[in-house]
């Protein structure tokens, strides 16, 4: 038994360092700046509005609660590199995300039913992202491998058999579980991918005001109702079941529901099921606005191509982890990608030449 | 990669799914309205309980007639009640012949004469059912409210204290014998410590207008809590189960992720989505809570329907069986279309059409 | 012991608070980037070298966000494995002590009549003087066999009435899902004092009446699951290359429902037991000479008010754990083959 475990332990082990060496084999990341090819006009207004705070001139006092050291824009720093319009006021990621990895305790489908051991496995492995203020970070990877998940942590939503291990920091804090826990609705906010994600039986007007009793309360409805013309929600919406949405309005209810707490980052999980890209595009423009006012996109996709329409930057997710994260501009030629599966990724493409370049 | 899964999005499985469902079910002729349909579902139910019912009776070997010859009903009998005793139980008329005297009996209100109470059947019932219903009536009830709260509580807390506790509690009761713990209460409360009374529905003896009020509700307090404590199992183990999956459903994990906390969660859409199944759930123990009183009152000597069909069943009393089963049927069936009308009421996404088919 | 190995694999993982975090780098390269630390050095270092920043600070351990809880000894497969095993086992000794006792069950000894619980009688004696311990396993050993018969027969009606409402079209299902509406509609009590009544009461009445008014529920379960499988494309596919139903049946259906039928077979024992003695009790089942959980626990209530408490009491208890060891078993093959708790 304890032979059998060890084996298992190692062969662990065995993958992780094949993987490295794969990445290696790849060609490390040449830690030049890749410097984005052109600004164009969304991400200058967004840096216009950020009063760009440059992060050079960061006072030495403020240095310690900075969580990550200051660094310049459009330069490949941490594991990523920026886009034009990435900022870091007050010195670091709105969002930075490192080393996370989530795996879950199964019996092990290959030993015998009433002996079986329990394993760990790993859904996410290793995952390091970052979100700017003002940016919308696409994270692209096939449907059901786990992206969710990545969604669920950075909510601290955590499965009972789950483990959850990384570190997170949200606006220069670093975050245990309780402090991800706070953060729900007062920081970080969902916008979820479908109208199930409602109570199919609570009017929709109480649902955007969401939890909150007294002067609160009134002040939300109100917010929520200015909210609802700006993006253009007929006010008769509110006294609506779930049921009775069209799908547009879902979505934008989904995201007023987001809103109305005034977040600084939305994680947008699939927000666009189902809809063809012109469509999707035109979701997500919500998002946009938002991103484009200061606030912190992490938008969680499978569709390459809506990610290279609407996001500044795009993390490539593969196997639980993050293999590139890299401004969108970066994505116009193979070459400027450092990862093979990016460049992969880029081929497969329609527009491209649909040429299969074996992955890694 | 991305390509290929941007066809096959989450939206249209479900979408294909309600086309298959659509495509299952034909175009049909318009539809009674919904009461007509349940009227007709009733009468159907009945005829079919009836049958059932007068079949199995008459298919006992225990010849009612026979079996009460000695009784003082059989014998202060008028000739013609005599030959419809025959023509509806008498062992050398058909079955179907006797079922078709006895059902046209049954539609003008005849349901026969009861052999052991020397009354007619629905005499009888009627004046059984006032004492049984106020004790179903208390017990379902208290079964209804206080498994609701320990439903709630223990889905709330799920795999902690409460939840253990309150599970160890229902399975202890739902294994444990109704009419034993009937008989150890009237023992502990009743014989030991004096609080109540040995049984029966009134002072031994009195005369039924000096009972009072008080008097009734003081013999009815034990058996009606014995009743609910083995009712509230069932009911706290279902609203349990709903209250784990309302958690997990997605709009309780939404609500989460807006810093709404678990009781919050509970509160604000635990309860509104456990109207439904707790209606049906609660209309549904009926069912049970009729099967219960037959022993609760056997053993209390509660002079109530359940009694009756004992008394019925064992001195073959098959006119009175029959009319029993009937009614018991009828209040299941009235309990399950209470809760659909109550569906209806309460649901926005019922209430907007017709659809009744919303289980 | 599959606990202490987690202990172990987690330590090859640093947690907050691992005394070395700074062997993290060496032991696990990250397969995409260089360590957060080293890169920003680096660029820091490379690009703008005026930058007035400190040096890095040490990296922190990780968080752990969340842990499972810890697992019981032995893992809960292998404990539920056993308490199966061990439930099974004292139900069986239960029903063969019964069965070797029931001559001494019957032995009267009117020098013993009456007496509390004592050494010589744990559960006291009867008006008659005989043994109650003896009387309660005899009588536990006939509800257990009589609740089993009528389970089996009862849960093979459910299985048959499901397999004509899956295959025989839709006139065949309608007709299947009104009959268990109508024995549904009357409680299971006054069902089976009918049918008992129609039988003439005794040992058959009771037994056949169990079984004809179990099986709705299992009924339904089953209904629903070959509904469920019925929609499934390979089995359309099988009937399009002209595979019988009967075939169709035996190869997909039987090994598709064994779980939910074994699931609900054995979760029906606990009600059939418990339905038996209560019939009994009211005098619709086992006749007054057999030895049976009714049958005494009716015979006591003519002793309630004398202050013979174990005459109900013991008899009643044993019942009780009878059924809920029953009940157990059934959850605990469930929790095994439920797909939701399989991984519990």
């Amino acid at each position: 038994m304890e032979v059998e475990r060890n084996v298992r332990e190692v062969s662990v082990a065995e993958k992780s360092r094949r993987a490295s060496e794969c990445a290696d084999a790849a060609g490390e990341p040449k830690g030049t700046a890749l410097a984005p090819a052109g600004k164009h006009a969304r991400a200058a207004r967004a840096s216009g509005a950020q009063a760009a705070a440059n992060p050079g001139v960061l006072p030495a006092a403020e240095a310690p609660r900075a969580a990550h050291r200051a660094h310049v824009d459009a330069e490949r720093h941490h594991h990523h590199t920026h886009a034009a319009g990435s900022h870091h006021p007050g010195g670091h990621h709105l969002l930075s995300v490192e080393h996370l990895s989530v795996s879950f305790t199964l019996y092990d489908p290959a030993a015998p039913f009433f002996s079986a051991p329990r394993v760990e496995s790993r859904v996410i492995n290793d995952l390091s992202l970052s979100v700017h203020a003002g940016e919308i970070l696409a994270v692209v990877g096939a449907s059901g491998s786990g992206k969710t998940l990545l969604a669920d942590a950075i909510l601290g939503l955590y499965e009972p058999n789950s483990r959850v291990t990384g570190t997170i920091w949200f606006d220069g804090a670093r975050q245990d579980a309780a402090g991800l826990q706070a953060l729900r609705g007062h920081g970080i906010s969902l916008v979820p991918q479908s109208v199930t994600n409602l109570d199919p039986l609570m009017r929709v007007g109480r649902q955007i005001v969401g939890n909150a009793r007294g002067e609160e309360r009134r002040r939300r409805t109100e917010r929520m109702r200015e909210l609802m013309a700006a993006y253009g929600l007929p006010p008769e919406i509110e006294r609506l079941y779930p049921h009775e949405l069209s799908g547009g309005m879902a979505r934008r209810v989904l995201l007023l529901c987001a809103l109305i707490d005034q977040p600084r980052l939305i994680v947008a999980d699939e927000p666009t099921p189902g809809l063809d890209l012109d469509l999707a595009v035109r979701a997500v423009s919500d998002l946009r606005r938002f991103a484009d006012e200061g606030g912190g996109v992490l938008l969680i996709t499978h569709d390459i191509e809506l990610a290279l329409r609407v996001a500044d930057r795009v993390a490539v997710f593969r196997d639980g982890a993050v293999v590139e994260e890299t401004a969108r501009e970066n994505f116009d030629a193979p070459e400027l990608l450092e990862h093979p599966f990016s460049r992969a990724l880029w081929h497969a493409m329609p527009e491209h030449d649909f040429d299969d370049a074996p992955a890694c | 990669m991305a390509q290929d899964n941007k066809n096959n999005s989450y939206g249209g499985a479900r979408e294909q799914a309600d086309a298959r469902k659509a495509s299952r079910r034909p175009a049909r002729p318009p539809r009674l309205p919904w009461w007509a349909r349940e009227l007709v579902r009733f009468a159907l139910l009945m005829a079919a309980t009836s049958f059932v019912t007068f079949a199995l009776v008459s298919l006992s070997p225990i010849d009612p007639v026979q079996a009460n010859v000695g009784q003082a009903a059989y014998a202060s009998m008028t000739p013609e009640r005599r030959a419809e005793m025959a023509a509806y139980w008498g062992a050398d008329t058909p079955l179907l012949e006797r079922y078709a005297a006895w059902a046209a009996g049954a539609l003008t209100g005849n349901l026969g004469l009861s052999l052991r109470f020397n009354a007619p059947v629905t005499e009888v019932i009627a004046q059984r059912a006032a004492s049984s219903l106020a004790l179903m009536a208390t017990a379902w009830v208290l079964a209804g409210v206080i498994g609701l709260a320990l439903g709630v509580a223990a889905g709330a807390c799920r795999d902690r204290l409460p939840d253990r506790l309150v599970r160890a509690y229902c399975y202890l009761i739902s294994a444990t014998p109704t009419f034993w713990l009937a008989m150890v209460a009237l023992m502990v409360f009743a014989v030991m410590l004096g609080w109540f009374p040995l049984g029966f529905s009134a002072p031994i003896g009195a005369a039924a207008s000096s009972v009072t009020l008080a008097d009734r509700a003081y013999h009815l307090v034990l058996p009606a809590l014995v009743l609910s404590v083995t009712g509230v199992a069932n009911i706290a183990l279902h609203t349990r189960e709903k209250v784990v999956d309302v958690l997990q459903s997605d709009y309780a994990r939404f609500a989460r992720t807006r810093g709404e906390g678990t009781w919050a969660v509970v509160r604000r859409h635990g309860l509104r989505n456990l109207v439904m199944p707790a209606l049906t759930l609660q209309f549904a123990s009926i069912s049970e809570i009729f099967g219960g009183s037959v022993l609760v009152e056997q053993v209390f000597s509660y002079p109530g329907l359940g009694q009756a069909a004992v008394t019925a069943g064992l001195g073959g009393d098959a006119p009175l069986l029959v009319g029993i089963a009937l009614a018991s049927a009828a209040l299941v069936f009235a309990g399950n279309l209470a809760a659909n009308v109550l569906y209806g009421v309460v649901d926005p996404r019922v209430r907007g059409g017709a659809s009744h088919a919303v289980r | 012991m599959p606990c202490d190995k987690r202990e172990k694999r987690t330590l090859l993982r640093p947690r907050a608070g691992a005394p070395a975090p700074a062997a993290r780098g060496a032991a696990e390269p990250s397969p995409v980037a260089p360590k957060p630390a080293a890169g920003d050095a680096a660029a820091t270092a490379s690009a703008c070298p005026a930058l007035p920043f400190a040096a890095p600070a040490p990296e922190p351990p990780l968080t752990v966000f969340h842990a499972p809880a810890r697992c019981a000894l032995g893992g809960n497969r292998r404990r539920t494995l056993a308490a199966l095993i061990a439930a099974a086992t004292v139900l069986v000794a239960v029903v063969v002590a019964g069965r070797i006792l029931a001559p001494a069950a019957q032995a009267t000894d009117f020098s013993q009549v009456n007496l509390a619980p004592c050494p010589a009688h744990p559960f006291g004696t009867d008006w008659m003087g005989r043994d109650m311990l003896a009387r309660t396993l005899a009588g536990l050993a006939t509800s257990v066999l009589v609740g089993l018969a009528a389970a089996v027969v009862s849960s093979l009606i459910a299985l048959g009435l499901a397999a004509v409402a899956a295959l025989g079209g839709h006139r065949a299902d309608a007709a299947v899902s009104w009959l268990i509406d109508l024995v549904m509609g009357i409680p299971h009590i006054v069902l089976l004092i009918l049918v008992s009544y129609a039988l003439g009461r005794g040992a058959v009445g009771v037994t056949v009446g169990v079984a004809v008014t179990h099986w709705p529920s299992l009924a339904r379960v089953l209904r629903a699951e070959t509904l469920q499988l019925r929609a499934q494309p390979y089995l359309a596919h099988a009937r399009a290359l002209g595979v019988s139903r009967w075939r169709i049946f035996a190869d997909h259906l039987v090994p598709y429902l064994l779980p939910q039928y074994v699931v609900g077979l054995v979760l029906m024992f606990p009600h059939a037991i418990l339905h038996e003695a209560s019939v009994t009790f009211l005098g619709f089942g086992l006749p007054p000479e057999q030895p049976a959980i009714g049958v005494i626990l009716s015979e006591a209530m003519s002793y309630l008010t004398a202050g013979a408490w174990w005459l109900a009491v013991f008899p009643g208890l044993a019942l009780l754990a009878v059924v809920l060891l029953f009940d157990r078993v059934g959850a605990g093959i469930r929790r095994l083959l439920d797909a939701r708790t399989v991984q519990e």
